[in-house]
């Protein structure tokens, strides 16, 4: 018989081993995956894993691997401070949409102005949206209780029609001949509202910056300041958090906001920049991917750094080996998440030991 | 005795069917919630059972065998959920997010061959001249099968959980796993149990998308209602009468949205659109604020893994 | 020193890209054409069909032709990166499929000048190696409009909406037309289901039509759902197939249908990259070039509705009928087109005006 039992402390072996075993335990079952559907499993594992790196291309799809990372990396960052505190915003989707049409919204209201102050403002702006947009469950849940998980997901699917109707009404490009969409950002039709690479082929851009910035500061957050130690103590032991002057009501309406206002900067530099324009479909399920890159990493900002470059490992490169080895992207789908449930499985032996016990003896 | 150019008793009749996949999977989620589990990944399970009941269904030719293979598809599905959070103790939602990743993904490669086909048609049951009555006919005996199969699925819960030993200790592990687990019940297994009923009313769900409502297999066919069937458990507050009352009104004013721009309402589009999402919200938030008595019917144990010591 | 690098390894492997091969004008051994779709190709509609034109490409060249592509690519940053990579890894011409991947096409096109780009329904030419491509879908509405407006007995025809666009706009304005010209009677019932493909959505849509008595269904989103809901009227309602044929709800409830048919296009367009007579283009073809396609009108429809139907076709295709031909007012009875005048292409490809008759506001 295999039985777990919990560990004093948490394994710093195993809390660096078993990402490395998960990934080798996915390679595993894809390649029989790969193998069912005909392919050659090693050509397939070394395209998603290696090819991105350190193959032909590598010099163009790093920096798309940070392009993908970015957006995954802030809003995972917001979001993993209120898990921590037990607060699970689940709608970042929509603050992400939000932010991007309010931060979109200023600038377009603004052209053609010409001014470096432009671009600051947007960002407020986007920040401003997905605040609001994230304070509305956290309001309803301070004042009538209501469980945020459902009413943040419910304005997912409003903020989606309202997307709809800025990119075919009031953020319509009126030059576009009634296509929907709003004006460009991206190119020199409106610079001072761009987002543009910072660095040519790097993939850097605001957003990447901001993304990193926000790991440091949360890290320092958690670990050195008194607010990071509240939302840790909320969420291990809230009775002692309320007798440690844990106000549970401030700390909902913070940390559901921060995270808002985290996924509407990821929406606003997005549609700045690597999306360039309001559309119809410009959310692609950032908010959502993001829950998993938080719990990847462990709810931890480093840890959710790493993470979302794994992330974005599996989207770049399954890409590649969907185009070139002619894979279905459903295919690519089922390894992602296979890769998602040996991450979360094997993460047992950090804090658990298993132990072999004859049948029969306790 | 039309309202506003749209006829009540038809749409009464029509949102009764709109509303059972909803209602299959809340109701699923209830149990596996009451026993203190949150698994995010109904959609995911909504989606392998209907592939799995409509291949079984074709390949057959029997609406039944796909009900059971579409249910069957779910459970399986839930198992993989079940293993890692129970026996592996992985974060519930997480993993019931990844599941859905997986269950979109799985149901696009098992329906590759499987697009244009018709399936069976699900009969009506024969209730004669009852069907021709006015208002009551269409309501109440104009359906298929699982409409009322559907219906006594939700008294079923019902009655084990309120009154019968197994639902008692459902509760008490979803209530507190530690007690539960004093008291000599294996709150793993009980949940595991919970978990793969909850799998199994998500596929046969499922499988009423891709069997009666559409009747076709396409890709991502479940177009998030499994999401909106977890809403529904939380808007029930874990009752489930409540889950059939939710699932009605939801999959009524996404009919009656439909209906009122096809009579020609002048309220704009986009408002009637977005309605079924802000109507959720303002019952959820009536219902919970009054006097907070409805939301403490949450579990106690929801999304907490129980690892006994010994 | 680190930026510096990646700068330079940058900008040498662009210009490594570029300086490959044969630039247009020159015959060709052997072209890799590559698509990117942006839904998946068991979407049984828009995907489907530009995946079956894909793989016409390959019969037709055999060996001389490679075909790649990639499904359900999100407009914007993905598409872009998707196609670099496929610039990159050698791809001589690109489709992309999607209205949304117009700034990606234009953006990546403009690096590689050496590779084509062909972006279906957009109007962006950038560069002189972007061409842009599509079909006259609204001149199958005004086929199905006539069979609408004649098969009709409670005079009441819907049409399930997408987006607020101008090419849905068009094709219920063209529907809506030819409906009337047959039958002055009729009156259109437009629900905007704000989707591309969302099947339980597209058969409440359907079903609350039916309920308002509505008997013939168009539909301008891409699944059967429609018509699977038709069907359970027992033959009272009928509808259209709607981007593929649809053949399974033949005879009825399924009357006809309009096929995309993307084939011919991507055959003409990798066989002139082949031969060497590959010029850029904005081609907008229909009924005439067999980008659409009318499916077989069943024998639901009564022999004469037929023969009516089918001469409309012909002379669609044969030029000498525009399913725009006025007179043609707007909603609000102000003029659009005069007494024989036809729509010129720049009205209707930024169409965004219902024609007189028809109820109800576009979202705006």
């Amino acid at each position: 018989m295999l039985r777990l039992e919990k560990r004093p402390i948490p394994s710093r072996f195993w809390l660096y081993a078993t990402p490395v075993v998960a990934v080798l335990l996915t390679m595993i079952a894809g390649g029989l995956l790969f193998a069912l559907l005909g392919k050659n499993p090693a050509t397939v594992i070394k395209t998603i894993f290696w090819d991105p790196l350190f193959g032909e291309f590598a010099w163009y799809l790093r920096g798309q691997l940070l392009v993908k990372a970015g957006p995954l990396i802030l809003i995972a960052i917001g979001l993993s401070l209120g898990f921590r505190a037990g607060i699970w915003n689940i709608g970042a989707e929509g603050q992400y949409i939000m932010g991007a049409i309010c931060g979109a919204g200023v600038g377009l209201a603004l052209y053609p102005t010409e001014s470096r102050l432009i671009f600051p403002v947007m960002i407020l702006a986007g920040a401003l949206g997905g605040w609001a947009w994230a304070m509305i469950p956290a309001i309803l849940k301070t004042r009538f209780n209501t469980n945020e998980i459902l009413v943040s997901l419910m304005l997912v699917y409003v903020a989606e029609t309202i997307l709809a109707k800025a990119s075919t009404g009031f953020l319509r490009n009126p030059e576009g001949a009634g296509f929907p969409g709003s004006r460009s950002f991206s190119g020199s039709s409106f610079p001072a509202a761009s987002n543009p690479e910072l660095i040519a082929g790097s993939g850097l851009h605001w957003g990447g910056v901001f993304a990193l910035l926000m790991g440091v500061a949360a890290y320092i957050l958690l670990q050195r300041h008194i607010l990071g130690f509240q939302i840790k103590l909320a969420g291990q032991a809230p009775r002692a958090a309320r007798f440690h002057g844990v106000k549970p009501e401030r700390l909902v309406l913070l940390c559901m906001g921060l995270s808002g206002a985290l996924a509407g900067l990821a929406g606003m530099f997005e549609v700045t920049g690597p999306a360039g324009k309001i559309s119809i479909d410009f959310n692609v399920g950032y908010g959502f991917t993001a829950i998993i890159v938080a719990f990847l990493g462990r709810l931890n900002p480093l840890g959710i750094v790493l993470a979302g470059f794994i992330m974005a490992l599996t989207y770049v490169g399954g890409e590649m080996a969907a185009t070139n080895l002619g894979l279905p992207s459903a295919a690519i789908q089922v390894f992602q998440g296979m890769l998602l449930f040996f991450l979360l499985g094997v993460d047992v032996l950090t804090n658990f030991r298993i132990r072999t016990t004859l049948l029969g003896v306790k | 005795m039309d309202i506003g150019g749209i006829n009540p008793v038809i749409l009464v009749a029509s949102l009764m069917v709109a509303a059972v996949p909803i209602m299959l999977a809340a109701l699923g989620e209830l149990v596996v919630e009451k026993s203190g589990v949150l698994n995010l990944g109904v959609e995911g399970m909504m989606i392998v059972g209907a592939i799995c009941g409509f291949i079984a269904a074709v390949g057959t030719q029997s609406p039944v065998a796909g009900f059971a293979a579409g249910a069957a598809g779910g459970a399986v599905l839930s198992l993989v959920f079940a293993f890692l959070t129970q026996v592996m103790l992985a974060n519930q939602v997480a993993t019931g997010l990844a599941l859905t990743l997986f269950g979109l993904g799985l149901s696009s490669l098992m329906g590759q061959g499987y697009n244009g086909i018709k399936p069976p048609v699900t009969a009506k049951v024969p209730f004669g001249p009852l069907a021709e009555i006015p208002v009551l006919g269409p309501i109440v005996f104009g359906h298929d099968w699982m409409v009322y199969a559907s219906i006594a699925l939700v008294a079923c819960v019902w009655w084990v959980l309120r009154a019968t030993r197994l639902g008692l200790i459902i509760r008490a592990v979803g209530e507190s796993h530690e007690a539960a687990h004093a008291l000599g019940y294996k709150v793993n297994r009980i949940r595991l149990g919970c978990i793969a009923f909850g799998g199994a009313m998500a596929g046969l769900g499922g499988a009423y998308v891709s069997l009666v409502r559409v009747p076709q297999w396409v890709d991502g066919i479940t177009a998030g209602a499994g999401w909106i069937a977890l809403a529904i458990v939380v808007f029930a507050s874990w009752r489930p009468w409540r889950v059939l009352i939710g699932a009605y009104l939801f999959g009524g004013i996404s009919v009656l949205q439909l209906n009122l721009q096809a009579a020609g309402s002048g309220i704009p589009v986009e408002y009637l659109s977005m309605s079924p999402y802000l109507v959720t919200i303002v019952v959820l938030v009536i219902m919970s604020s009054g006097r907070g008595r409805a939301s403490l019917n949450a579990p106690a144990s929801l999304g907490q893994n129980f690892h006994a010591a010994r | 020193m680190i930026r510096r690098t990646l700068m330079t390894t940058a900008a040498a492997g662009f210009a490594l890209a570029l300086g490959g091969t044969a630039m247009a004008g020159e015959p060709m051994d052997h072209v890799k054409a590559c698509f990117v779709y942006v839904g998946p190709i068991g979407d049984g509609g828009w995907t489907f069909q530009h995946h079956q034109g894909a793989l016409a490409v390959q019969e037709t060249y055999g060996d001389k032709v490679e075909i790649q592509w990639q499904e359900s690519v999100p407009e914007g940053a993905d598409a872009e990166r998707v196609l670099t990579q496929m610039a990159l890894g050698g791809c001589n011409i690109i489709f992309t499929t999607s209205f949304g991947y117009m700034d990606a096409t234009n953006a990546v096109a403009a690096k590689f000048s050496n590779v084509m780009f062909e972006h279906a329904t957009g109007f962006k030419r950038d560069s002189a190696n972007v061409s842009t491509y599509n079909a006259r879908f609204y001149e199958g509405r005004a086929i199905e409009g006539l069979i609408a407006g004649r098969m009709t007995k409670s005079n009441k025809i819907g049409y399930i909406a997408s987006f607020p666009i101008p090419e849905v706009v068009m094709g219920i304005n063209s529907y809506f037309h030819h409906a009337k010209q047959v039958n002055p009677d009729v009156e259109l019932t437009v629900i905007w289901a704000y989707t591309w493909f969302d099947p339980a959505k597209e058969a409440d849509a359907a079903k609350a039509m039916i309920e308002q008595g509505v008997d013939v269904v168009a539909s301008h989103t891409d699944s059967t759902a429609p018509l699977a809901e038709a069907a359970k009227s027992n033959g009272a309602v009928i509808g259209f197939g709607q981007a593929s044929d649809m053949a399974e709800y033949k005879p009825s409830p399924r009357v006809a249908s309009i096929i995309d048919n993307w084939a011919p296009y991507y055959v003409k367009r990798v066989g002139a990259l082949l031969d060497g007579s590959y010029e850029q283009v904005d081609a907008w073809e229909g009924i005439s070039g067999g980008e659409v396609l009318i499916g077989e009108i069943t024998e639901a429809v009564p022999a004469e509705v037929k023969a009516e139907a089918e001469a409309l076709r012909d002379a669609i295709a044969a030029g000498s009928y525009h399913p725009f031909t006025g007179p043609i007012n707007k909603q609000d009875g102000s003029p659009w087109l005069a007494e024989g005048q036809t729509a010129p292409d720049g009205d209707l490809l930024g169409m965004g005006f219902y024609i007189e008759g028809v109820t109800g506001d576009i979202p705006q």
